[in-house]
Formats: structure tokens, C-alpha cells, sequence
């Protein structure tokens, strides 16, 4: 099985001119299995992004290490760390995949030439790249803009773009920084879908940050919620709405829920608690 | 009574002398024109306004002369100029046609801007790039760039003679600082998660470079061209004015030592327009090669 895992990792960002060092994250573990879609809700500073990064690979960990990796089948190539099998993360690679908030397509390449980028970097020869693209942005929506200068999409369509390219190169594991965060409601619910229909047929390891309690509880099959100064994961959750979402398709019965409703407050109560407690520092 | 007083209010309200209220009717924002939104500045099209300021020059400066209001050795009526230009390609000037006159410069210009561009824009790359290849290149370039060329002209003469390489030189380096310091702001002008995009989808450094920062930056690359090739025609007659035999900065030069006002104004509106003509090339490539510019 894969699985990514944090071990006691702190990220401390160097002290500004006449500042004190910043604990962006302290002591953080967290395991993510195969199938998990982890969401991380939490105040603003409270080092959501910053986790992001660290499984991306595009910062460091200051203290402790990331591993990931498979650690059940034989013949695997693995690195020994400590205690745990797997491969040690030290920066960004092909197995993780990354979705922007702002869509970070390349605007000189059209829709399909964006989606097979990655591919295409791999070496992978065109007419492979070009199925696999297609078979990707058929599955986001898209399969009549394939010849589309990605600066001429809409908001929502720009982001299916980029969630169709993480796709192409068949990550083992997904990275979405608020990717739904700049959408109008309605677009963000049929993609709030789109992610949930990728994840549950793909199994993916999915980690995907929110200001939205909503989206977070509607996504998560596992949810934390993380505390600033410093920034730390205080509350973890098991969660089957998005189970429920599955069967019934239908959003708005899920949030009626009782249970939903319930839920909310409760992580709602943690989050303003942590905002207050920021302010009256 | 009641009269006097609504009379004394409305003295008051026209008390403002007669200028500034001239100047509010002008001041005061009207409504947008359909197509354009309130309060942008400058909107409408000034194409028109353009021509008519230009027939306007060209009528008053033919007036004036045609009218013998001016001697010919200070301004050359335009039809004589334009009479001078078809002399200039059959007999030439100074030892050559106008057409051998061009030659030369244009191979001198676009023998520099070649020169500028397969070296400036890698350097410029580099320079964005790379911590050490910055700390090499900054002082040089950021101490040579605000340097006037006639001022290094001189010493670029005793290093590398009077000859054809002293005047490529000498465009070359007015030419590269520009294309340097743009290509380096377009470096800077990529966006970081485009770059962290590329490596999470397995680029290696060299693919980020090549087909991420290098296309990223294509926009200010091409403006730092098109800003090359106007300092190129600027240090032309600079280049031209020692040991040059032919070129049309020399023969600009040369006719104004002989007094030649018609060659002169001649050589003026041919370098003109050709500057203007390779200007608007330059925008159309802009349109052709970076159409997305202003719109991510």
C-alpha cells in the first residue's frame, strides 16, 4: 500500500530583519494512506500551505523528514529511516502532483499541449501523451477544447485544465492548494464532484487545503484541522460524507444532514476559538 | 427684498472668474464613450488626430519654404528633400548610392543586433538564474549601461582600430545592456508556480529553464529587442562618424559638413522611417509570438 508520512517534521522560517524566527510548523505527524483524501482546514497562519510545500517538496523541513512510499511490497526500492520504510522526500517529483489556487497553466501551450506537458517532459512519444491528455480532459469536461489558448477559458475551466494535467502524469498522490478557492459557488460544487468522481475512481492519496468548512467536510475522508503560532495539527476527524455524497448525489441532503450540521459546528467552534485566541495575543 | 436676496445668490455662484470656469468645462470627466469604461484615462482612438498633426507639419514646413520664408541652407523645401532621395539612388552622395549607403548600415545594425541578441539573451537567462552568474555580471553591466557610447567610443577605437569591428562593437554594446536587463526581468516575471509545476510534473532543471523561464520571459525579451534596435540607430552616427566610408549616419555627417541641408534632413527622415518601420515589425511579432502579453 502507499503512503506518505510525516514524522515529527517543524519548519522554522528564518527570522526577518528585526524579527523572531517563525515556527511555520511544529512537530507535525500525519500518515496518508492509499485512498485517504485528507482536507487541512484551519485559521489563516496556521501552516496549511506550508505543510503543502513540504510534501511537494518545495521547502524543506527544518526538523524530521517525509517519506513516501510503499512499504509492503517486496522487492520495492526503499531507504531505511529510522523506524519506517520508504523513500525519503527531498524535494518535487512526478509522484506528486500540484493544483494552484491561480491555475499556473502555461499560457504559450493550447489546452491539450498543457495537459500532456508533463508527459512530454517524461519523453513520453506524442501520440501516447495525446490519448492520454485527451482521456483526461474528457474526463474533466473538456474533451471539445482541445485547441483552446488557455487564456480564452473561464475561471472554473482554466482550474478542470489543471486538474486534468496533475492527472495525465498519473500521480501517486495529489496536491490541492485551495484549488476551488477563487470560483464562483457553482462552479465550485460540479468541480467539488469532478474531485470526488476522480478520487473515488483513481483511489489516489489526495491533500487538498480549504477555507471552506463545507467543502472540507464534504471532501474529507479524513480531516485536520490545524492551530496557529506555531502551526500544528490539533483535531483529526474520520469522516463518510463524501461516502454519502457518492451514493445519493445529491450535496445539499448531505449538508442537511443532522450529523453534517453537527459536525460543523463543532470544527467551526475550534476554528473561531483559534482566531480568537490569535487576536487577543 | 426676496429679489434682492436671490440676486446677491446668484452673483455669487458666477463670482468665479471666467478662465477657471473655461478650464472646468474642460476638466469636468464627460461621460464614456460606448466601448470604453468611465474614468479610463485617454480612451478613444487619437488615429486620426495623429494624421492630421502629421499633414499639418508636412504643410506648414512646405508653406514656409515653397514661400521662400526660410533659406534653403537652414530648412530645404520637402519636395526638394524628396527630389535629393531619388538623386541619392542614382548618383549618391559622397562616393556612394544611397542604396550602398543603406547596405552598410543595415549590416552594421542588424550584423549588431545579432551579435546582441545570441549573446544578451542567454546572458540575461543567466543572470536570472544563477546566484553566481548575477554577481559576476551585475557591477559590469549595471556600471557600463548608463554610459553614453561616444563617451567609450574613443577607447573602443584604440583597442580595436577604425576599421568595420570598432562600429559593431560599438552598436553591439549599446545594444546588449537593454536585451540583458529586459530577458532578466522576464526571468524574474515568471511565475513561481508555474516553475513548481513543471518540476512536480518531473522536469529537471534544464527543462524548466528551456520550456518554462526561457518562454515565460518571451515578452520582455522581444521589448528589450525592440528597445535594442532603437538604441542601435541612436549610436549609428555615433559609430559612423569615425573612419566610415560608407552608411548613412557618415553621410548624414558629411553633408552637413559641406552644408548639404537637403542630404542632410534627407538621411534624417530615411533613418526615420526605417526606425519606424522596424518598430512596428517588432510589435507585430509581439502579436504573432506572445499573444498572450498583458491577459494571464
Amino acid at each position: 500500500m502507499n503512503r506518505l508520512q510525516i514524522h515529527d517534521v517543524s519548519v522554522v522560517y528564518p527570522a526577518a530583519q528585526g524579527g523572531a524566527p517563525v515556527t511555520a510548523l511544529s512537530d507535525v505527524k500525519l500518515t496518508i494512506n492509499q485512498g485517504d483524501l485528507v482536507v487541512a482546514l484551519g485559521a489563516s497562519g496556521c501552516g496549511k500551505t506550508t505543510l503543502l510545500n513540504l510534501i511537494a517538496g518545495f521547502i524543506s523541513p527544518t526538523d524530521g523528514y517525509l517519506t513516501l512510499g510503499d512499504s509492503n511490497i517486496p522487492g520495492y526500492p526503499r531507504v531505511s529511516l529510522g523506524r519506517d520504510i520508504g523513500d525519503e522526500v527531498t524535494g518535487p517529483g512526478a509522484d506528486r502532483g500540484v493544483v494552484f489556487q491561480k491555475h499556473a497553466l502555461l499560457p504559450w501551450l493550447n489546452v491539450i499541449e498543457n495537459t500532456e506537458f508533463g508527459l512530454k517532459l517524461q519523453g513520453v512519444d506524442k501520440e501516447k501523451r495525446r490519448a492520454r491528455a485527451a482521456e483526461f480532459l474528457k474526463l474533466v469536461g473538456l474533451e471539445d477544447f482541445h485547441n483552446h489558448k488557455t487564456y480564452q477559458l473561464s475561471g472554473g475551466m482554466q482550474q478542470r485544465v489543471g486538474i486534468a494535467r496533475a492527472l495525465t502524469n498519473d500521480p501517486q498522490m495529489l496536491l490541492l492548494d485551495e484549488p476551488l478557492g477563487a470560483l464562483d459557488a457553482l462552479t465550485r460544487e460540479s468541480l467539488q464532484e469532478l474531485l470526488l468522481d476522480v478520487w473515488n475512481e483513481t483511489n489516489k492519496m489526495m491533500f487538498f487545503i480549504t477555507h471552506s468548512v463545507d467543502e472540507a467536510l464534504l471532501l474529507a475522508t479524513r480531516l485536520i484541522v490545524m492551530s496557529p503560532r506555531p502551526g500544528r495539527i490539533t483535531h483529526e476527524f474520520e469522516l463518510d460524507f463524501n461516502r454519502q455524497f457518492l451514493q445519493c448525489r445529491d450535496a445539499r441532503k448531505v449538508k442537511a444532514n443532522p450529523e453534517f450540521i453537527a459536525m460543523k459546528e463543532k470544527v467551526l467552534e475550534i476554528i473561531h476559538g483559534d482566531e480568537e485566541a490569535t487576536e487577543n495575543d | 427684498m426676496t429679489n434682492s436676496v436671490s440676486n446677491s445668490a446668484t452673483d455669487a455662484k458666477d463670482s468665479s472668474p471666467p478662465l477657471s470656469r473655461f478650464l472646468a468645462r474642460f476638466l469636468k470627466q464627460k461621460a464614456a464613450p460606448s466601448g470604453s469604461y468611465y474614468g479610463e484615462p485617454g480612451a478613444g482612438d487619437s488615429r486620426l488626430i495623429a494624421i492630421v498633426t502629421v499633414a499639418c507639419i508636412i504643410g506648414l514646413w512646405t508653406f514656409v519654404t515653397e514661400a521662400g520664408l526660410i533659406k534653403p541652407l537652414f530648412l530645404p523645401s520637402p519636395l526638394d528633400v524628396i527630389a535629393r532621395i531619388g538623386d541619392l539612388f542614382q548618383d549618391g552622395f559622397s562616393g556612394a548610392t544611397l542604396t550602398q549607403h543603406m547596405a552598410a548600415s543595415f549590416g552594421r545594425i542588424f550584423g549588431s543586433f545579432f551579435l546582441a541578441c545570441i549573446t544578451g539573451i542567454p546572458l540575461g537567462i543567466a543572470i536570472g538564474c544563477s546566484r553566481v552568474v548575477r554577481g559576476i555580471f551585475d557591477p559590469i553591466i549595471e556600471f557600463y549601461r548608463p554610459l553614453p557610447p561616444l563617451a567609450y567610443l574613443p577607447l573602443v577605437i584604440i583597442w580595436m582600430g577604425i576599421d568595420e569591428s570598432s562600429k559593431i562593437m560599438l552598436i553591439y554594446l549599446a545594444m546588449l545592456s537593454p536585451i540583458v536587463i529586459s530577458t532578466r526581468a522576464g526571468v524574474g516575471a515568471v511565475r513561481i508556480e508555474q516553475i513548481q509545476v513543471a518540476y512536480s510534473m518531473g522536469a529537471n532543471s534544464w527543462q524548466v529553464v528551456s520550456q518554462i523561464i526561457t518562454r515565460g520571459a518571451l515578452p520582455d525579451i522581444l521589448t528589450g529587442m525592440r528597445i535594442a534596435i532603437g538604441f542601435g540607430w541612436t549610436t549609428l552616427v555615433a559609430a559612423e562618424m569615425v573612419a566610415a566610408e560608407r552608411g548613412i549616419g557618415f553621410m548624414v555627417l558629411n553633408a552637413s559638413e559641406f552644408l548639404v541641408t537637403d542630404v542632410v534632413i534627407a538621411g534624417i527622415l530615411i533613418i526615420g522611417v526605417i526606425a519606424f518601420g522596424f518598430d512596428m515589425l517588432m510589435r507585430y511579432l509581439e502579436t504573432k509570438f506572445v499573444p498572450w502579453k498583458g491577459k494571464n
